[in-house]
């Protein structure tokens, strides 16, 4: 990594540097070329496409991005299934099936994505189930009571939808396409967690605690979902170069508070800080220091149920493996139409 | 076959009557009967179609971006395949 | 809250055939987030989500939704034991679905091309169950004529749940169907996809005093308890609470 990291500076500085005619060897002019191709093809807004020449580490970067995003949505079906089968009224019980079949539906998507970049899905389910690649840190929090279903629909599906609509525009064209359907089918999420969340705080004096309860725990770990702040995030700067990231960590947690503090009045909830303010100076809200040692942690394998979402991956890819070998067995033995994997 | 690694499919589909067939993107299946099923349920579940194709990814031919030039830059230098290429007199109708 | 005691046949039928999908529908949900490839995540729900919109229309004919999926005591739910019994493995659910989607298929075809009650909701639900029934016959065959385990563990499951077919085909007071021309159109239907996945056709018993026959009564079995206790917790929680 570090080696293709470095060959891409080289190659930045390359295309920015030279005029195309220096140089006598054909490989290296050939690569310069290319690079500057990619480069002025990302400066212009344009897609760059799977066949693309395209830098090491903006392929690696890619992989990762996408693939954790993929296995978030696969790992994310887990908290709100919880509650399938638990759901309190048949409309709720088919919306929150739909929602959750929809995280498959985008797991799917994005894993195809990714393997336009020519890594298998195999591959990175594999990566996920060994803990060599990470999913969204905010799944392995518990989902204790029903108003969680809510909580999780509006605010980490909002923080969500904040951090994806940009996507929509980024530099790699299968990813921005996958996001573009991603994001039409994921309005529904949003709207039906917070209609949920209205219905309880505006129910029962249990319902209503029940709601602001699920707020409470909610609210802090959706602000980390935004990841670091600016000046400790990693692999920030170069994302934004490629127009991959479009916008800082720290822009779109502001934006997102912002949404949020009018819809929390309109629910008659509140949120968990007592910093919270509107600055008239800043034209944003104020708001109070998150714990960062928190999401390290829970980043690192000590959140509440790390394990527990791992294992359960884990159990239903193995216990299904007989199920994936019979069906290409099959196919073996019944060659037409089947193409070798 | 010992592995249980699926497939790829591109999945093709035709949005409403008098449209052709768009792709929407890929899946994994085992045979072509089953990847039809996937892709009725992956890609069509908000009423998005009303007709699919499934192709193996690997059936397909693509041009490379190497020979874009080759393959493409030819025909921008051949405006009149354009109607707007030609002049007409002010006033000639139907043409 | 009990079954209605002033049923009319409309109203028993249309609690029947509404348990029927209500509870299939919440077996099915139970795979979210455990299906055996991503697909089938996708596939499984769409089943279930066809199920459920059935119930929600069937249950409406018979009174509150609601109020009867989440306030009646086991005794007075409807369904077959069938569409009761646990997932169990892949296997199992495919089975299941094999007979339950055969079953449903053929009765919603009828019901469409009758002018009883159902017969507008058996219109939409008759294009439903036939994706269903394919659905199922697809992976029969596949898991069948697969590999050695998967031909196993599908006879096993075949054999496994045999015993509670014979209850899909007595008659229900409101559905006016002949119940020895569907189960001959089933038998022959199964059979048929069966032996186009090599698997042996069960050779039991296909109902008996405790096995099966008895759901469309109120009898049922011992997970099904658990199943309700599980689905009705929640609601039962906050009376007269809204959601």
């Amino acid at each position: 990594m570090a080696t293709a990291a470095a060959q891409q500076t080289a190659r930045t500085q390359l295309g920015t540097g030279r005029d195309g005619t220096v140089g006598t060897v054909g490989t290296t002019d050939a690569d310069d070329a290319l690079a500057r191709a990619f480069d002025a093809a990302v400066a212009a807004d344009e897609r760059i496409e799977p066949r693309d020449w395209m830098p090491d580490a903006y392929r690696a970067t890619l992989v990762r991005q996408i693939a954790q995003h993929a296995h978030s949505e696969i790992i994310g079906m887990q908290p709100e299934a919880n509650w399938i089968t638990r759901a309190p009224s048949l409309r709720r019980k088919a919306i929150l099936m739909a929602k959750v079949q929809d995280e498959a539906g985008h797991g799917l998507y994005l894993y195809s994505a990714a393997e336009t970049l020519g890594t298998g899905r195999d591959e990175l389910l594999d990566k996920l189930h060994s803990g060599r690649q990470k999913y969204s840190s905010i799944f392995n929090y518990p989902t204790l009571t029903w108003a969680d279903v809510g909580a999780i629909g509006w605010l980490v599906d909002g923080a969500a939808i904040t951090n994806q609509v940009p996507l929509c525009r980024c530099s790699y064209g299968p990813y921005a396409r996958a996001m573009v359907r991603i994001c039409k089918e994921e309005s529904f999420h949003q709207r039906q967690g917070y209609e949920l969340l209205l219905a309880l705080s505006k129910g029962t004096p249990e319902q209503h605690a029940m709601a602001q309860d699920a707020v409470d725990r909610w609210w802090w770990p959706s602000l980390m979902m935004f990841g670091p702040p600016d000046d400790e995030s990693s692999h920030s700067a170069q994302s934004m170069a490629w127009k991959i990231k479009r916008h800082s960590n720290d822009e779109l947690r502001q934006r997102f508070v912002d949404i949020c503090v009018p819809q929390a009045e309109s629910l008659g909830l509140t949120l968990p800080d007592p910093d919270l303010r509107w600055n008239e100076e800043r034209g944003h809200h104020d708001f109070g220091a998150i714990d960062w040692t928190e999401f390290r942690e829970v980043l690192k394998g000590n959140g509440p149920c790390n394990e527990q979402r791992i294992t359960q991956r884990k159990r239903a890819h193995d216990e299904g493996a007989w199920v994936r070998e019979a069906a290409a067995a099959h196919a073996a033995k019944h060659t037409t139409g089947a193409p070798q994997a | 076959m010992t592995t249980t690694d699926w497939p790829l499919w591109e999945v093709f589909v035709r949005s409403r009557r008098g449209l052709s067939h768009t792709h929407a993107g890929s899946l994994h299946a085992p045979d072509a009967e089953l990847a039809l099923r996937n892709a009725r349920d992956l890609y069509t579940r908000r009423g998005e179609g009303v007709s699919l194709w499934v192709v193996p990814s690997a059936a397909i031919t693509a041009s490379s971006p190497d020979e874009k030039d080759p393959f493409f830059e030819p025909a921008a230098d051949k405006p009149y395949r354009h109607p707007t290429f030609y002049e007409i007199p002010e006033g000639v109708q139907h043409l | 809250m009990t079954a209605p005691s002033t049923d009319t046949p409309a109203v028993s039928a249309a609690l029947a055939l509404g348990d029927d999908a209500l509870v299939l529908s919440h077996r099915l949900g139970e795979w979210m987030g455990h299906a055996p490839v991503l697909e089938e995540e996708v596939a499984l729900a769409n089943i279930a989500l066809d199920l459920l919109g059935q119930a929600r229309v069937l249950l409406s004919m018979a009174g509150d939704e609601d109020e009867l999926a989440y306030l009646r005591e086991e005794r007075a739910f409807r369904n077959l034991q069938l569409v009761e019994q646990p997932n169990g493995d892949f296997a199992h659910t495919i089975a299941r679905q094999l007979y339950f989607s055969t079953y449903q298929h053929l009765l919603y075809a009828r019901l469409a091309a009758g002018d009883g009650p159902f017969a507008p909701l058996a219109a939409k639900a008759v294009k439903e169950t036939a994706y269903h029934r394919d659905h199922a016959e697809q992976w029969t065959v596949r898991l069948g004529d697969g590999t050695e385990e998967s031909r196993t563990r599908m006879n096993r499951a075949c054999a496994a749940l045999w015993r509670f077919t014979g209850e899909m085909f007595q008659p229900v007071e409101g559905v006016d169907v002949d119940g020895a021309a569907l189960e001959a159109e089933w038998l022959a239907s199964v059979a048929d996809v069966l032996r186009r996945a090599t698997l042996d056709l069960p050779e039991g018993p296909r109902s008996g005093a405790w096995t099966a026959g008895a759901g469309r009564q109120g009898l049922h079995t011992e997970s099904f308890g658990r199943m309700l206790a599980e689905m009705q917790h929640l609601h039962r929680s906050h009376p007269g609470a809204s959601w």
